[in-house]
């Protein structure tokens, strides 16, 4: 399996965007901003059409549309937090728009056709080429890098803004950050599993380690793991199960692991591997 | 031009099924609203996708899928509606992309991605049989009874639950049976807008209203009257332009969001 080189690519773009989106996801749930999430997913879907209407790059369109539109978004609430009502109407026009694109690339003389439109809806990672899957990969280790320097202050951002903004932490600009980090890895994502499918990515690993821990740092390695591993195992399934495709499988396990957590056993089997030995001190 | 457009059956089904969905839209979006659920309003709406792609691949009609798949997932969110804020949002983001996710499944089982996909999430209004029209108005009915029954105690336990639990109102149970109301809604209004577009009669027209009045009986009104407005305006533009319904509707909604907006503004 890993000797085809479009699993090798897979892999490449899937692995740092998998870390990413679990470092962002665990953050998006503390935040309850997973809705923002939500519209910026779709965000990347009118992005994309935009950039293929047009007739360029669509990773250039998925870009600078879905960040203008996060860091937008951070600017009409306070701290950083908009209303979800303002979310849900901005989106669901951009969506609209998104809507107007599909309609003028299918109908163009671009020679577009259905097929584009469900790539960006439901990701192909297995068609990325080595070129594509290392940039992709080389952003996503960006957008890793840079929560990794948010992590400290935008946890204490988050848990207590009023101490934050006390201890003069910049704690709007930290929510804009962050939401210019979540755009981007919105982009990325929905090169692997697609737009519509980036929420399972962002959220059901970070959901599943919220569940299983409390202690922060713990949660947020737990849930990049997750992504992860989600990710490997769902393009190893798609593999060997060829009528399942990968992005479906993707989430598929990240749901599955979600679920298992509010089985009775959970609290032995799984919190004692968690914790390790401190859970049997 | 309106007397050719109404020579189309399609047109007429179009118009009679557009109505219904914009009374229930426009009425159930505004409790959503005001209860700050568009969250789990667009993951309802979003379930209609493989509600309708699983019906397809068992053979059975569409709109069979779209109200078992809505009703199931209301049910599903309602386990956990009563968790913390955050907690909430991570088991409905998980919810809709599984859900997605299971439909893009279906779609590829089904061998139809090609054509299929992008009419089920985007909608064709010119498909609706006037059957479809008959099983949404009988839907619509037992709907808008159910909230005018519940109405009252909804309205109280939307706007301050802890004080409606001490007076003895369900709320629990009120939770529940908005969250089934939603779903009915959704996987009515799917079947004109598509599974991707029907958030956008839920939320835009409600999100006007509530800038224009806040008195719970006058924003109501204003919100089925623009979402009537906007579906009839969209339905017109969309059958004399070559740009689809799911565009006109979001646009029309959204301008009238932003007017009633500045409209609020300006009297402030």
């Amino acid at each position: 399996m890993l000797t085809q080189p479009f699993m090798q690519h897979a892999l490449l773009a899937g692995t740092p965007i998998a870390l990413a989106a679990g470092l962002v996801g665990w953050f998006l749930v503390l935040r309850a901003q997973v809705f923002t999430a939500d519209a910026l997913s779709h965000v990347a879907f009118t992005g994309a059409l935009a950039a293929l209407a047009v007739g360029i790059d669509p990773r250039l369109g998925l870009f600078a549309i879905t960040i203008a539109v996060g860091l937008a978004l951070s600017g009409l609430g306070p701290r950083g937090q908009p209303d979800d009502t303002i979310i849900g109407g901005v989106f669901a026009w951009v969506l609209g728009l998104g809507v107007l694109f599909l309609s003028i690339y299918t109908s163009g003389s671009s020679g577009g056709n259905g097929t584009a439109a469900v790539a960006v809806l439901f990701g192909s990672v297995l068609g990325l080429s080595h070129d594509r899957a290392l940039v992709a990969a080389l952003i996503a280790v960006v957008c890793f890098l840079a929560m990794l320097a948010l992590a400290r202050p935008l946890l204490m951002a988050s848990i207590d803004p009023r101490v934050a903004a006390a201890r003069r932490l910049p704690v709007r600009l930290l929510g804009a950050a962050f939401l210019g980090v979540v755009a981007t890895t919105a982009a990325e994502a929905s090169q692997v599993v697609g737009a519509l499918l980036i929420l399972g990515l962002v959220t059901a690993p970070a959901a599943t380690a919220s569940r299983l821990s409390t202690h922060p740092y713990r949660a947020m390695a737990l849930s990049c793991a997750l992504a992860v591993g989600a990710t490997w195992a769902g393009l190893f399934l798609s593999f060997y199960l060829p009528s399942t495709p990968p992005s479906f499988a993707i989430l598929a396990v990240a749901t599955a692991a979600f679920i298992l957590t509010f089985a009775p056993w959970r609290h032995h089997a799984v919190l004692a591997l968690v914790h390790g030995r401190r859970s049997e001190a | 031009m309106l007397s050719e457009m109404f020579s189309f059956p399609f047109m007429v089904n179009a118009y009679r099924a557009g109505t219904i969905v914009a009374v229930l839209a426009g009425a159930v979006g505004y409790l959503m609203v005001l209860r700050q659920q568009s969250f789990v309003g667009h993951t309802l709406s979003a379930v209609g996708f493989p509600g309708a792609a699983g019906a397809l691949l068992l053979g059975l009609t569409a709109p069979l899928g779209y109200y078992a798949f809505c009703l199931v997932a209301a049910l599903v969110i309602s386990r956990v509606h009563h968790a913390e804020r955050s907690a909430q949002a991570a088991v409905v983001g998980t919810v809709q992309a599984f859900a997605l996710a299971s439909g893009y499944l279906f779609v590829v089982l089904y061998k139809g991605v090609l054509s299929g996909t992008t009419a089920l999430l985007f909608g064709s209004f010119l498909g609706i049989t006037s059957t479809q029209v008959v099983v949404m108005a009988g839907v619509a009915t037992v709907l808008l009874t159910a909230l005018v029954i519940l109405g009252r105690p909804l309205l109280f336990a939307s706007l301050d639950p802890d004080a409606a639990r001490a007076a003895g109102v369900p709320v629990a149970l009120l939770d529940l049976l908005f969250l089934l109301l939603l779903g009915a809604t959704a996987a009515g209004v799917v079947q004109i807008t598509g599974s991707l577009m029907v958030f956008t009669l839920l939320v835009l027209p409600a999100a006007a209203a509530r800038e224009l009045s806040c008195r719970p009986g006058r924003a109501l009104a204003t919100s089925i009257l623009i979402a009537l407005l906007v579906t009839w305006t969209a339905l017109a533009v969309a059958y004399s332009s070559p740009y689809p319904l799911g565009f006109w509707l979001s646009t029309l909604a959204f301008g009238t969001f932003l007017a009633a907006k500045a409209v609020s503004r300006v009297r402030a």
